[in-house]
């Protein structure tokens, strides 16, 4: 007769990480609104990512009656529901310099979308690294660290970035504001919250007994901080990251506006709205629509936060 | 005491990096020069010396920072005049429109967030935290648009023939002080800044009060055979408020410093609007000043709502 087996230790982990899998999905799915943001977030990133096949026209052409009848005639052109007569050349009408808006805010989510992914992983990069090092090591690191991202946090953020995107313009040109140069800008100001949070949980975890498991077997200390120690703090790295991809959208289009982001001709919902600020008058839709990709998606991202939220900490509300 | 003293080494940290980051401004502070013809090459060395621009960075710094210190912040080359009086001039109108955004945010915000709290799960609480998510949501310039495009372009119907329609920019329509205009003036710019702040406040006091009503002495009070509207405001919202009271310290920031979106969108003459404008015109002493003020006031109110909150809540001490 065999001898009696226990369950390995590491089955019994898998095991818990197994039903706190199935837990976070069901919580996750009786949010309602935070599915509902699912769905909208996953059809906004198809049309950005088959916004060259979707768009009808290419977004920086000047529709000068090749295509579509009528065509732009000077004045800028009213979408479908206005004019039946354009439901099958420019949709959502054209901008005042006769470009399809359509089109343009296919393109325009690529660079939100683009901007917020890319930005939100390097201040979670940067975050997460100079958290985990201040809350791990304690003592000196910790306090140069937490010194360092009090004087970012107490520099607003907004005016800040401005400043350094017109540096950068200033010391080009304004072209020089590709959107790599602003998601760099973006990701290397905004890093200081998620620090501070990587840090708080780094500051529990490292006393707890895994932890001190882990350092009397002899692992070195990145092995422990990125092996054991970053897996538990995860969760609330995961909601902040969530709910700073909104925060960067709104950021890059809020530079956009100010012409001091992704600069013209290249469409991106901030800069459509400031071309459209001077034409209020004659073609509203222009300044409608781009906002309103703006706010949906947003909109969309903050539930997915909040059903995140419920869902991996019940707690943290 | 001593978190008042740890706010200088931090003050002195942000300076550095400030003074680092605009140093590094292409052209430096005699850009606006270079590009004029009458001015000679013999001309922008003299300036550079005279103005101590050849001495090394450090020294600059510390020489700037010595005149910072005593309220002297350099020269605006955007608006021909010292910074700090540039400054100066443009707060009472940021300081009116802020004060009275921040008025209404409070009442609305915090109205909502106990009607929120006290009719919990019914359709006015879902309602209620909602609308907060889309101000959340809301990028601020577009609503703005919105708004102007609403009541400036096109004004709003009304029955009878009535159109309200709102002034889109600007503070006044004339010189001579009318408190009609001036209101007609504020009201966009204000229900635009609001938003968010109404959001955030009634979100804020939302869950402060759920937490308040769910303690022991609430309960001890309903026990007592108190009504629930005196429960309600004898005790409940009392200790509610606290949390609110430092949402609002954390705020002071941008009752100061303006907001640099709203002002320069409804080209309101506020210190938002200045620091803008300085921008687009390369003014490094006024961007420099604006942003060590806004810095300060960061520290100082971060400050303040620490001593406020042990001050209302004797359970909080600091060491």
């Amino acid at each position: 007769m065999a001898a009696p087996t226990f369950p390995l230790p590491n089955a019994i982990v898998e095991d818990q990480i197994e039903f706190s899998k199935v837990t976070f999905w069901t919580r996750f799915r009786r949010h309602k609104l935070a599915m509902a943001g699912v769905i909208v977030l996953a059809l906004m990133v198809l049309a950005a990512i088959f916004a060259g096949q979707l768009a009808p026209f290419d977004p920086n052409a000047i529709d000068n009656g090749t295509t579509a009848v009528p065509h732009w005639n000077g004045m800028p052109l009213p979408p479908c529901f206005q004019d039946k007569t354009l439901c099958w050349g420019h949709p959502l009408g054209t901008d005042e310099v006769g470009r399809d808006l359509l089109s343009r805010l296919l393109f325009g989510a690529r660079i939100s979308l683009t901007v917020g992914l890319f930005a939100v992983i390097m201040e979670i990069l940067i975050g997460t690294f100079l958290g985990a090092l201040a809350g791990y090591y304690g003592g000196w690191v910790d306090y140069a660290l937490m010194r360092l991202t009090d004087v970012f946090l107490s520099i607003p953020i907004l005016p800040l970035l401005l400043v350094l995107t017109a540096i950068v313009a200033a010391s080009s040109s304004k072209a020089a504001l590709s959107f790599g140069v602003i998601i760099l800008i973006i990701g290397a100001l905004s890093w200081p919250s998620v620090a501070r949070l990587v840090r708080a949980s780094f500051l529990s975890l490292r006393e707890r007994e895994f932890a001190e498991a882990a350092r009397a077997v002899g692992n070195s200390d990145g092995r422990i901080i990125f092996r054991h120690l970053l897996p538990n703090a995860v969760a609330p790295i995961v909601v902040q990251a969530t709910l700073d991809v909104a925060g960067v959208i709104i950021l890059e289009s809020t530079l956009s506006f100010l012409g001091m982001g992704i600069q013209p001709p290249t469409a991106s919902w901030g800069s459509m709205l400031a071309n459209a600020q001077s034409n209020l008058q004659q073609a509203w839709w222009a300044a409608v629509f781009p906002g309103l990709c703006i706010l949906i998606t947003v909109l969309a991202i903050n539930y997915i936060g909040d059903g995140l939220r419920d869902a991996l900490d019940p707690n943290m509300k | 005491m001593r978190r008042t003293l740890q706010a200088i080494p931090l003050l002195l940290a942000i300076s550095v990096i400030l003074y680092g980051i605009l140093y590094n401004m292409p052209g430096g502070p005699l850009a606006p020069y270079l590009q004029n013809p009458h001015i000679t090459a013999a001309d922008i060395a003299r300036l550079k010396h005279n103005l101590g621009l050849d001495q090394p960075v450090p020294i600059q710094y510390l020489k700037w920072l010595g005149h910072i210190l005593v309220g002297d912040m350099g020269y605006s080359t955007s608006n021909s005049e010292p910074v700090f009086q540039a400054l100066i001039e443009r707060f009472p109108a940021t300081l009116l429109l802020q004060g009275v955004a921040m008025l209404v945010a409070i009442a609305i915000g915090v109205t909502a967030g106990i009607l929120s709290a006290v009719y919990r799960y019914t359709g006015l609480d879902y309602a209620i935290t909602t609308l907060a998510f889309f101000g959340q949501s809301m990028p601020v310039f577009w609503f703005a648009l919105m708004m102007q495009l609403a009541f400036a372009v096109h004004g709003i119907p009304l029955p009878l023939g009535y159109v309200i329609q709102l002034p889109s920019a600007g503070i006044a329509s004339s010189d001579t002080f009318n408190l009609g205009d001036r209101i007609d003036h504020l009201i966009l710019p204000v229900i635009v800044l609001s938003l968010l702040q109404i959001a955030l406040f009634s979100r804020f006091m939302r869950s402060s009060l759920l937490e308040v009503l769910s303690t022991d002495y609430m309960r001890t009070a309903a026990a007592k055979g108190l009504t629930f509207r005196a429960i309600l405001f004898k005790h409940g919202l009392k200790n509610a408020l606290i949390p609110v009271v430092t949402v609002t310290a954390l705020s002071l920031p941008g009752l100061i410093g303006g907001a640099v979106v709203t002002e320069t969108i409804f080209a309101w003459p506020g210190m938002g609007r200045l620091f803008y404008n300085a921008l687009t015109q390369s003014d490094l002493a006024l961007l420099m000043g604006y942003l060590i003020l806004v810095a300060f006031l960061v520290v100082f109110s971060n400050l303040l709502a620490d001593v406020v909150y042990a001050w209302l809540d004797p359970r909080v001490k600091y060491d």
